[in-house]
């Protein structure tokens, strides 16, 4: 089934004279685990945007085309009734905290306060994120003396609490240390393994190889292309897009060994280290 | 540079971050790696006399940094913040990097001049009369750069320079190091990007659970596999790839890796 549906979208900010997005139209089934990438001012965050419907709605501008969410048109609905159905990890934790609560631990529960969870649902919730994004232990501390990785596994388990259908995350993890940023990703693939559908917004080419199922590659607003990982990072002209590929796959293309029986280059440590090895190194 | 002797430092009594640092900084670019909450940036703080030391010493270029002022050693050691929002409050690109300067009370012809040459360092030329709140998060990192190269200290700290920089704003950073670099800066950062590390910085340090675990040419430290999983930090993944195929020595970059290859091939 299809969960997300985008025809045609056409998107430009208030007072701009360019389109941030320029005619996209792809389907996302639901489970799907979708990788956007891009260089920057490519489109990727006003993509998230306009999948959480702050595009239009908040940041208003000229706005053509459709997307549905679950069956529901974003254009025709509010913010809050979208945000039932899809939550929104922002690319810097530090717009996301309310600035409204004391602690970590009431930061995570005031996006379930606002939608009227029951408090025993609450708690169990709130457990449940304070587990799975391994912040147990600040849970009693103020939201602004967290450290960076702090703050953005705090914002991760906030909109994790709200149980959404969609996750969107716009660099979850750019505040983290390999080890950190490596365990997020995991958490993130089992929300995926649970039938949540995950849209990520991603510089770290080596997780998005790993992790996705089809990597979307956006450049000017426009979408070139929406493939596997390997056939996405295979490309020819990725350079030209302002992308480059894992490093897995740039050392492959130089030594021009492609996947056993395929066209495609590797593109994570396992598969280069499986066609390389046996050569003369 | 940079002599730092003996140092301890706690937020909460009985919690040490850091104790026992001895380490001295020279002219090597110099990267500190290790995992959240090892006491890095709590580390640069107290270099640049943000935070005050509880125990030991620290020399900055022969300032006794627990004896000088904040304000006198912003002339000496420039530290450009994790997060962008933290360093900014001007209205205009140009106020915000001439805002440093000014302050160190440079005159207002030097500030300018300086304040122009680190713009266009970092590619904002065309941006001089833009709020800064509304640049993108990468443009207002390379603004957070801008303002302290404007200052002219010798010593440059860069709290995580590649957070939402795509390709080609790794590459601006890359000839930005470099370009500071040939001015006989000393460029340090604290950084979790592996890849980038290998590529720019001769020197690395690696902090774990406030101590210094390890400390020389970066080669040699990505080298120590099992020291570096003891700090949660992984070599990058070119290292990683060399090694699990069996290639001795430590490869550091895809070049390197293909230079050795395109050897192994003439054998």
């Amino acid at each position: 089934m299809n969960k997300i549906v985008v025809e045609g979208l056409k998107y430009k900010y208030p007072l701009s004279d360019t389109l941030a997005l320029d005619d996209l139209s792809f389907q996302v089934k639901e489970g799907e685990f979708i990788g956007i990438i891009g260089k920057n001012s490519a489109g990727k965050s006003t993509l998230c945007q306009a999948l959480v419907g702050l595009v239009p709605h908040f940041y208003k501008g000229a706005y053509g085309g459709k997307v549905f969410i679950d069956g529901l048109e974003v254009k025709n609905q509010t913010i809050a009734d979208i945000s039932l159905k899809v939550g929104m990890v922002f690319q810097n934790p530090f717009t996301q905290v309310t600035g409204s609560k004391m602690t970590v631990y009431e930061e995570i529960a005031f996006g379930l306060e606002n939608i009227g969870i029951p408090r025993s649902e609450m708690i169990a919730r709130i457990d449940y994120v304070l587990d799975l994004l391994k912040i147990e232990q600040v849970k009693d501390q103020n939201p602004f003396d967290l450290s960076g990785g702090q703050m953005q596994r705090m914002a991760i388990a906030s909109i994790i609490a709200m149980k959404p259908d969609i996750l969107v995350l716009d660099e979850p993890t750019s505040q983290l240390d390999p080890a950190g940023s490596e365990e997020v990703f995991q958490a993130i693939q089992s929300l995926s393994k649970q039938g949540i559908t995950i849209i990520l917004a991603e510089h770290k080419m080596e997780k998005v190889a790993l992790y996705c199922h089809r990597v979307l590659l956006l450049d000017d607003g426009k979408m070139v292309d929406i493939n596997t990982p390997g056939k996405i990072f295979s490309r020819g002209d990725l350079e030209q897009h302002g992308v480059a590929a894992p490093v897995y796959t740039r050392v492959c293309k130089e030594l021009g060994v492609r996947k056993a029986g395929t066209s495609e280059f590797p593109v994570t440590l396992a598969e280069a280290e499986s066609v390389l090895r046996g050569r003369k190194i | 540079m940079i002599k730092v002797s003996d140092l301890s430092f706690s937020y909460r009594k009985g919690t040490p971050v850091l104790s026992g640092i001895n380490l001295e900084l020279d002219q090597r670019s110099t990267a500190i790696i290790g995992q959240n909450g090892a006491g890095k940036t709590t580390f640069v703080k107290l270099l640049k006399g943000l935070l005050k030391a509880d125990e030991g010493d620290i020399f900055v270029n022969n300032h006794h940094v627990k004896e000088t002022t904040a304000a006198e050693l912003a002339k000496t050691i420039g530290l450009v913040f994790q997060n962008p929002n933290d360093q900014m409050f001007k209205r205009t690109v140009l106020d915000e990097v001439m805002f440093g300067p000014l302050n160190i009370k440079m005159d207002k012809q030097q500030a300018k001049e300086n304040a122009l040459m680190a713009i266009r360092m970092v590619d904002l030329q065309g941006k001089l009369d833009i709020n800064p709140h509304d640049l993108s998060l990468s443009e207002k990192k390379l603004l957070c750069i801008a303002a302290i190269v404007a200052m002219d200290p010798d010593i440059i700290i860069l709290d995580e320079p590649t957070i939402a920089q795509d390709h080609a704003g790794k590459e601006k950073i890359k000839q930005i190091i470099k370009a500071l670099k040939d001015k006989n800066k000393l460029v340090m950062t604290i950084i979790h990007d592996m890849d980038f590390v290998a590529e720019n910085f001769e020197r690395t340090i690696v902090f774990n659970e406030g101590k210094v675990l390890l400390d020389g040419d970066t080669r040699q430290v990505f080298s120590q596999k099992d020291m570096l999983k003891k700090a949660h930090v992984e070599p990058p993944g070119i290292t990683q790839l060399a090694e699990m195929l069996g290639i001795q020595e430590t490869i550091l970059t895809v070049e390197e890796f293909i230079h050795r290859n395109k050897e192994a091939a003439r054998d």
